[in-house]
């Protein structure tokens, strides 16, 4: 595999490539910060000396969409054309915030909903150009039904998944693979602040799961599985009943 | 409204239980979280307060999320990685390509940085000495917010005091240190019975120049001639040809060799548990091939056991006695134990080689005797007299397994404090940098 990722410097994103590393395979990171980039690929590197996997990395931020093609020029360039783009990077804040700074809201729906679509289109095209490929993306839980604790962020992942689907629909015929991941709660430097539900996962569960989905072609996926069947449950819920409750 | 990556009035747990609220702070960026923070803590494996914060506003930095390696010299063995890598996953990457850490504790759950900090030693630290012997550069975050950089050549003073200094002379954001090549990643071990204590330790001794590494576990409840008999471990790598052609295979849950009560630990059961653990081993020398986990980190096996010992926990009492002392200190260390009523299911014992360079690590040329202690309301009379003992025999306990050690006693079997002092106050004037042992122990 020769994956481009979009926010493997952190938590989900940081355990995935270093598992593929180990398994051989060529990964090139794309994220904000030089020196966060330059440490990642140190460790991957070090990390996949066996595999004698490849490692690279470019500056992207998602903020910023005139960074992409750049970006995705660099990566297809330092792996002679990619296969897999994986996308665990956006923005995270906890919903009293987002109702107390406009700015920071418009950020969010920015980062996980807009830009990130238009990252995914401009990835998208490149991999059909030769023939598919597979595209996966981190959204969310949060996204599968209106829910008064992660109003603005749940908005900007459903849309995001909508958009997903839609391409996985769209695009599977002509060997475009689209992986939606919906992790739920999972411990990580973004969600420190947050008290963890009886089954939070781990990054590491998580980027074996997500591996093992791309492998498989599946269409969308939760992590940990188990929030496959909360959410089921929570779709199902009419609306007086979530207007009343707290989840 | 708690912020992503911080957590106000968290209830922050030692490994023997012991707790204090502060507001943690954890995420990739160890760098930019350690700022205006009073303390560091790695994976929590200290049993004491010496993770703990000292006051519920206190920001500690939670390290273990930053784990990245930034380098590594096949050629030298040198490694260099951010504070929060901890022992399982170098474990995990280097063994199977022929690396070991040069000194590991008896535990893997441990980050690099609580390794520097507490200065661990291992089962061949009579050959190797402690960790920060092999610790050859470090970046720091000092008191004043300042990125600084020590080596044993560099800022030595910072140096000396931060190797054993408990995380009070700032925080560690990475080390670098020199790996050990082994010939496989199996370990040849020879183990035998030992009737009593001063057997004991004239075996310690004999096994010492043969053996890089040995150690043994004691019954310290028998009394009168089996007072202190055990089991004597001596290992070494094992060579490519006595190693099996697999890697050791990563093992999740091992079996110990013995069963680890989870009943009341009181002194009828852990009699009983002795007998069986001392009569389970042939009388003859047993020799063979073990895992590196079964050898190194026996008590990872069960996850948890630290909840064995019930709500109110316990502490571990580690102490050296001086060979000085004489061979029969260790005896009578073992005599006023029982006296005293404090029994403890296994008691480790390991003899040291010389003192490092790190102001405050803790071996000694000698014995290191550790016996777990479950608290109760005696606990602090116990390890007054303990401490009482060792102090008259020149010895000293680990910091970071204390949890009771009143600062008079310390200061009594520290004479090394006065320099440790001098240079936490010339890196720390105003005294930022604090855990609940410190200001417990140094009252600041
Ligand atoms: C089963 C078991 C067996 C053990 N066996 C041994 C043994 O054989 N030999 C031995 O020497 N020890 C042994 N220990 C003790 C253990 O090795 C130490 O307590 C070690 O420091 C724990 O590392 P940690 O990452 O959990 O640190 P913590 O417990 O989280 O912290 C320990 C100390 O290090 C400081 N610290 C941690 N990270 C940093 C940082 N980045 N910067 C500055 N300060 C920092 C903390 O402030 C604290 O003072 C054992 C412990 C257990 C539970």
């Amino acid at each position: 595999m020769k994956a481009v990722i979009l926010g493997g410097t952190k938590g989900m994103g940081r355990a995935l490539a270093r598992r593929l590393v180990e398994g051989g395979h060529h990964v090139f990171l794309l994220g904000r910060h030089e020196e966060d980039l330059a440490r990642s690929v140190a460790d991957l590197s070090v990390r996949g000396a066996e595999g004698a996997s490849q490692v690279g990395s470019a500056p992207c931020d998602l903020e910023d969409p005139e960074t992409f093609t750049g970006a995705l020029d660099a990566a297809d360039t330092a792996l002679g054309g990619f296969d897999t783009v994986i996308v665990t990077a956006g923005l995270f804040a906890v919903q009293a915030r987002l109702e107390a700074d406009a700015e920071l809201a418009r950020r969010v729906l920015t980062v996980n909903f807009a830009n990130t679509v238009v990252f995914c289109e401009a990835a998208r095209k490149r991999l059909l150009s030769r023939g598919g490929g597979t595209l996966c993306v981190f959204s969310s839980v949060a996204g599968d039904r209106g829910r008064k604790p992660v109003a603005i962020y749940g908005a900007s992942k459903a849309g995001l998944s909508h958009y997903l689907e839609s391409l996985d629909h769209k695009f599977r015929g002509e060997g475009l693979v689209t992986v939606c991941v919906k992790p739920g709660f999972v411990k990580t430097g973004m969600t420190a602040g947050l008290s963890p539900p009886p089954f939070a996962g781990t990054p590491e569960a998580v980027a074996a799961a997500v591996l093992t989905a791309i492998e498989k072609r599946k269409p969308l996926i939760y992590t940990p599985s188990a929030w496959r069947w909360v959410m089921w449950v929570i779709r199902c819920l009419p609306r007086f009943v979530m207007r009343r409750i707290g989840f | 409204m708690a912020e992503p990556g911080v957590r106000n009035g968290e209830k922050v747990v030692s490994w023997g239980r012991l707790a204090g609220v502060g507001q943690v702070v954890s995420s990739e960026n160890l760098e930019a979280d350690s700022q205006g923070a009073a303390l560091s803590r790695g994976l929590g494996r200290s049993y004491g307060d010496s993770s703990l914060p000292a006051r519920p506003g206190d920001k500690i930095v939670q390290t273990p999320l930053s784990d990245r390696i930034l380098a590594f010299d096949p050629v030298s063995g040198l490694l260099r990685a951010e504070a929060g890598f901890s022992l399982v996953e170098l474990n995990r990457l280097f063994l199977r390509r022929g690396w070991f850490p040069p000194v590991t504790p008896g535990t893997k759950f441990v980050t690099l940085g609580g390794m520097v900090a507490s200065d661990v030693h291992g089962k061949n630290h009579h050959r190797s000495g402690c960790f920060g012997a092999h610790v050859t550069w470090m970046k720091l975050r000092t008191a004043d917010d300042r990125i600084v950089t020590c080596s044993p050549h560099v800022n030595t003073d910072l140096f000396d005091a931060t190797v054993g200094g408990m995380g009070l002379t700032g925080h560690i954001l990475e080390v670098e240190f020199r790996m050990e090549r082994i010939p496989s990643p199996w370990i040849w071990m020879e183990s035998r019975r030992v009737p009593d204590i001063d057997a004991y330790i004239r075996g310690l001794k004999d096994a010492g120049p043969h053996w890089p590494m040995t150690m043994g576990w004691i019954d310290c409840v028998s009394r009168g001639k089996k007072l202190g008999r055990g089991i004597l471990m001596a290992g070494r790598w094992a060579t490519p040809e006595e190693a099996p052609r697999d890697p050791p295979a990563e093992k999740r849950k091992l079996r110990l060799p013995f069963d680890l009560p989870s009943f009341a630990i009181n002194p009828l059961t852990v009699r009983a548990f002795n007998e069986l653990y001392y009569r389970r081993h042939p009388r003859k020398v047993r020799t063979g091939i073990v895992h590196p986990d079964s050898f190194f980190y026996p008590l990872d096996a069960i996850h948890d056991w630290n909840r064995g010992y019930g709500r109110r926990g316990f502490t571990q009492y580690q102490c050296v006695l001086p060979d000085e002392a004489g061979l029969e200190a260790p005896r009578l260390f073992l005599e006023l134990l029982t006296r005293l009523g404090g029994a403890s299911p296994l008691c480790v014992i390991k003899d040291c080689g010389a003192e490092g360079r790190g102001l405050l690590s803790f071996p000694l040329p000698g014995t290191s005797i550790a016996v777990d202690l479950p608290i109760r309301d005696n606990t602090q009379a116990v390890v007054d007299a303990l401490n009482a003992f060792v102090i008259d025999k020149g010895g000293r306990i680990y910091l970071t397994k204390d949890g009771f050690t009143r600062p008079e006693h310390f200061r009594a079997m520290e004479p090394r404090l006065p320099a440790f002092e001098a240079v936490r106050k010339a890196w720390d004037p105003e005294g930022r940098l604090k855990s609940a042992q410190s200001v417990r122990m140094f009252g600041a």
